[in-house]
């Protein structure tokens, strides 16, 4: 068994700039001492993505911004600011 | 016999409480319409014993017997979808009951029309934490999703969410995120979303009534109490036209833009046009804009008038400056 474990923190934010507020988010804690879930918290973890670098997350992944096809222009499905972050976890 | 009972019969000779122009644009704008304690007592009870109960939770029975148990053994039919939705239930059985309320079926006309068709139901169960242990299962909440599949039509169906008992904040709760309704997603892919701002959860009185859009993203919440819960959905969809059902007041004709942006005070709340440009908490910058603009579209095709507007949003897209050939 591997040493050490990773928690996932996921934020949607207003825009594309990881200063702006958060709109949506998700935990999954690898280590298993916490069990995040739908709907189990209506207060965001931060205020803005910045907000998580400074409490020690490190950004791993980021929505990448596309032209919008000629003729969907207005269709709207997922929500398109998502940032990925982790934290690595210690264990003996 | 109750009061509501006389008024089993034709729908066209009896269109209930229709909805305001308020309350549609409510629903066009957020998704859904919440009617608290809108089913007598009576009917609840009725209701509650017609769906029946589970077998008690044993160590090593898995939940899915129960549920299925539950299900095969209670009062409730099974129904064809495309029956008439007036004729899906017995005469005098409780969801009958419920349907033939004046404002429930003031509320199915409005959104769906006079001769709305069934399309499925089903009894959501959400059960306690010892059901849970003694299955060997995890108690957790239902992923967030959208119903069926992806839908692009500008048509809608309803689906009714009947809370025959009281919930609480600990026995979890349907879970929705007001305005999502007009997203074009591929139900539970969304599922990651564990989380978002202005999401509501179901706490309410016995009898209360959750009318849905049917793109609206939700989710049953974990019950982390020691009862029981259930709710009763309903999916219905129009066979008529979905057009002008309501008491329709506003002439959409009528309206003039109202000046925006530079705005000097505060404007009435309850127009439709300001009740179609209030956004949700969770709307993205760029995109809260293009939620405007489909709610716009919506609300064109049921008041069947391609030059309504609000806000200026889509004749500012739609004009055309005149060229010289």
């Amino acid at each position: 068994m591997p040493k050490g474990r990773q928690k996932v923190m996921v934020l949607y934010l207003a825009n594309s700039a990881l200063d702006s507020p958060v709109i949506g988010w998700a935990v999954y804690d690898g280590t298993g001492e916490t069990r995040h879930m739908a709907g189990d918290n209506d207060t965001p973890p931060y205020a803005t993505g910045l907000d998580a670098l400074k409490g020690g997350w490190r950004l791993f992944q980021a929505s990448q911004l596309l032209p919008h096809p000629r003729g969907e222009e207005f269709d709207l499905a997922y929500l398109k600011y998502e940032f990925f972050f982790e934290q690595w976890i210690e264990t003996p | 016999m109750s009061a509501t009972d006389g008024l089993l019969g034709d729908a066209d000779n009896d269109a209930g409480a229709l909805l305001s122009d308020q309350q549609m644009a409510s629903f066009v704008a957020r998704g859904f319409l919440r009617f608290d304690a809108a089913v007598p007592d009576d009917i609840n009870a009725q209701f509650m014993a017609e769906a029946g109960e589970a077998p008690e939770a044993n160590p090593g029975r898995k939940l899915r017997a129960a549920y299925g148990r539950l299900l095969a053994e209670n009062a409730i039919p099974e129904i064809a979808p495309g029956t008439p939705l007036y004729r899906a239930y017995r005469e005098g059985s409780a969801l009958q009951r419920v349907l033939n309320l004046p404002l429930v079926r003031g509320a199915i006309r409005s959104l769906v029309g006079d001769d709305p068709v069934f399309d499925h139901h089903f009894l959501h169960v959400t059960f306690p934490p010892r059901y849970h242990d003694a299955g060997g299962g995890e108690n957790v909440s239902q992923h967030t999703h959208q119903d069926s599949t992806i839908d692009p039509r500008l048509a809608f169906d309803v689906q009714i969410m009947y809370y025959p008992h009281a919930v609480t904040r600990e026995m979890g709760g349907t879970r929705f995120v007001p305005g999502t309704h007009l997203r074009k997603v591929s139900e539970v892919a969304l599922g990651r979303y564990q989380n978002i701002r202005g999401q509501q959860h179901m706490v309410c009185e016995a009898g209360t009534l959750l009318f849905m859009h049917h793109g609206i993203w939700h989710g049953g919440g974990v019950n982390l109490s020691d009862r029981t819960r259930a709710m009763f959905k309903i999916r219905l969809h129009a066979s008529g036209s979905q057009q002008r059902q309501w008491d329709v007041g506003e002439h959409p004709t009528s309206i003039s833009q109202r000046p925006i942006f530079y705005v000097k005070g505060q404007r009435p709340a309850d127009t439709v046009a300001n009740i179609l440009m209030t956004p949700e908490p969770w709307f993205e910058q760029d995109t809260g804009r293009l939620e405007f603009v489909n709610r716009i579209k919506l609300w064109r095709y049921l008041v069947a008038d391609p030059t309504w507007d609000a806000d200026y949003w889509l004749t500012r897209l739609e004009h055309a400056p005149r060229t010289l050939a």
